[in-house]
């Protein structure tokens, strides 16, 4: 199956408004803006020539303290073709992104990691609660600027101190 | 440990119906670790689950940023603690794609003999523990007497029966030890028999079947929806395994079947657990006949320990890089990479993002067992009653610390 992704398709489907990110190498990789991000999950899953029709992962990134901070990285396979794409979304501060649980079902728990961990909201998401940490837990553990052994209270002495800013070592 | 909570009395003509929320686990053998299943019941019927996970956290990810890559690999066993030499080969092969090298032809056997007996490892805990589930306590007995060969073969290879850490990047830690094909083939020999005897013990047992078969089906288009992967997916009819259609190591020089069922059933899954288990046989004898002779780990001492110490007490620029190795780890060019495996779970895929320093900048791990779980909640499978609930929990195969990372 040697069989090209025909990249420029989807960059002209949609006007330039999605670019091809070339510094990455290991497979293609497209920059959509978040209003774009779920027509374009729906142009990927059912264009007969594309056929991403699983959506492997959903990863969020801090790119504390450089601006624009955050970003949603997804990674696609396309079972009938055997290729892979990674699409990737810049956010702002506060992140707020669409959610694309109507496109594949597996994103639900995802979205939730990614909102548990970096506090990414997902606007229309059926139940975005925390995940992993409990519900009365304050802070996105993930972000860059969460200190390692978290914060100081009562059942944490070992925390840092939440007056200082800075993370320790 | 199960307690109960009546949530509203319905009155009907029959009498008094009771909607009842249940509490499955964390502390409860079916669940396999530590999951909290929150489940509305009509009586014996379930009509909603809820999983609780992150009872098991411990900031995999996090910890990993302010770790060197090579103080990863013990990170990474931790995952699917059935199938450690899994989890490090798919780290190692996306830190290797990063620094743009390669392991040697004899490491990247090893890798491939590693995974495929940890494969059996964790298929053969699966085997037993799913007729265990739903009430065949047999099975489990002789799947972990003969677990117990693999856990034995394990440390004689690593030195370790399960957190192996036997991977580095650029190759393994070391050589296999004398002897030990020999070894591997006779297991081959004793378990290639044990695995007729479960399929004789358990695939015409009435009692397993009438809890296992059509329950939980899940059709291909939803499992593929679903996210799921792996055995799980096959199960539902999709010819898709990542060691055929993009092999890694020397998948593609090895002979095998990828194994497709056509219900999606509890059955299925499990039967396809069982028939992977062959193919891994017969891919580890192959691995055994075909292994070349050769160095098992890259010679750059900027990444990779000497192979032979006793240049450490001779070469002073040995000792040096040795020591700038141990303190400060390795640097890797800055970049992205994306790399799945076929783990024993499903795909197993480690994204990580370097800066250009010693750490990852993001380390992130799609642990097949998390999306996996997912598939619990959705409502389109048929699982109607609350025992119907524990054989497809048991026939999914999540391991708890996957799931929570």
């Amino acid at each position: 199956m040697a069989l090209v992704l025909p990249i420029e398709k989807i960059i002209s489907h949609f006007d330039g408004r999605v670019t091809l990110d070339a510094k990455v190498t290991d497979m293609p990789c497209i920059k959509v803006p978040p209003a774009d991000l779920i027509n374009l999950c729906y142009f990927l899953r059912d264009d007969k020539d594309l056929q991403f029709n699983f959506m492997a992962d959903i990863c969020g990134v801090d790119f504390h303290p450089r601006t624009p901070r955050f970003q949603l990285v997804y990674h696609l396979y396309s079972i009938p073709f055997n290729w892979r794409v990674r699409l990737k979304c810049i956010l702002s501060d506060p992140p707020v992104a669409p959610t694309i649980t109507p496109v594949w079902t597996t994103a639900n728990w995802h979205e939730r990691e990614a909102y548990d961990m970096y506090g990414i909201v997902f606007e229309g998401h059926p139940d975005l609660r925390r995940i992993y940490m409990w519900e009365e837990f304050e802070g996105f553990p993930m972000r860059k600027d969460f200190p390692l052994r978290g914060y100081k209270d009562e059942y944490n002495p070992f925390g840092a101190d939440p007056e200082s800013d800075g993370a320790p070592k | 440990m199960t307690d109960v909570t009546v949530v509203e009395e319905i009155k009907t003509e029959g009498g008094l119906s009771r909607e009842v929320l249940m509490n499955l686990g964390p502390q409860h053998p079916s669940t396999h670790g530590v999951l909290r299943l929150l489940l509305q019941m009509d009586g014996e019927i379930v009509e909603r689950i809820e999983p609780h996970i992150g009872l098991l956290h411990r900031g995999t990810e996090k910890l990993a940023e302010h770790f060197t890559y090579t103080q990863i690999f013990p990170l990474t066993d931790r995952l699917d603690y059935l199938c450690p030499p899994s989890n490090n080969l798919g780290y190692a092969l996306a830190v290797e794609a990063l620094l743009g090298i390669e392991a040697p032809v004899r490491a990247q056997y090893i890798r491939v003999l590693m995974a495929e007996l940890s494969r059996i490892s964790g298929h053969l805990l699966i085997t037993g523990a799913l007729p265990l589930d739903v009430g065949a306590m047999t099975a489990l007995l002789y799947t972990m007497r003969d677990r117990e060969m693999v856990m034995d073969l394990m440390e004689m290879i690593s030195g370790v029966r399960m957190h192996t850490s036997y991977c580095r990047v650029g190759g393994v830690r070391e050589d296999l030890p004398d002897g030990c094909g020999e070894r591997i083939i006779e297991f081959c020999d004793i378990f290639s028999v044990r695995i007729s005897d479960y399929e004789k013990l358990l695939s015409n047992n009435r009692i397993f079947l009438a809890r296992v078969e059509n329950i939980g089906n899940i059709t291909g288009e939803d499992a593929i929806a679903l996210g799921l992967s792996g055995p799980n997916l096959r199960a539902s009819g999709v010819d898709w395994d990542i060691r055929r259609d993009a092999p890694y190591e020397i998948y593609d020089k090895l002979e095998f079947d990828v194994i497709v069922r056509q219900d999606g059933d509890c059955y299925d899954r499990w039967k396809c657990r069982l028939d992977e288990m062959r193919e891994s046989v017969r891919m580890i004898r192959q691995c055994v006949q075909q292994m070349p002779t050769g160095a098992v780990l890259i010679d750059d001492p900027k990444i990779a320990f000497p192979v032979d110490k006793d240049l450490l007490t001779q070469s002073m620029e040995t000792h040096i890089h040795h020591f700038e190795l141990s303190a400060f780890g390795f640097k890797v060019p800055a970049g992205e990479v994306y790399t799945a495996i076929e783990a024993p779970k499903g795909e197993l895929g480690y994204y990580i993002i370097s800066d250009g320093s010693e750490k990852p900048f993001r380390f992130k791990v799609r642990a097949p067992s998390f999306v996996n779980l997912q598939s619990l909640t959705e409502r389109t499978t048929n699982i109607k009653y609350l025992a119907d609930v524990i054989a497809m929990l048991g026939s999914l195969d999540p391991v708890m610390a996957e799931v929570d990372k």
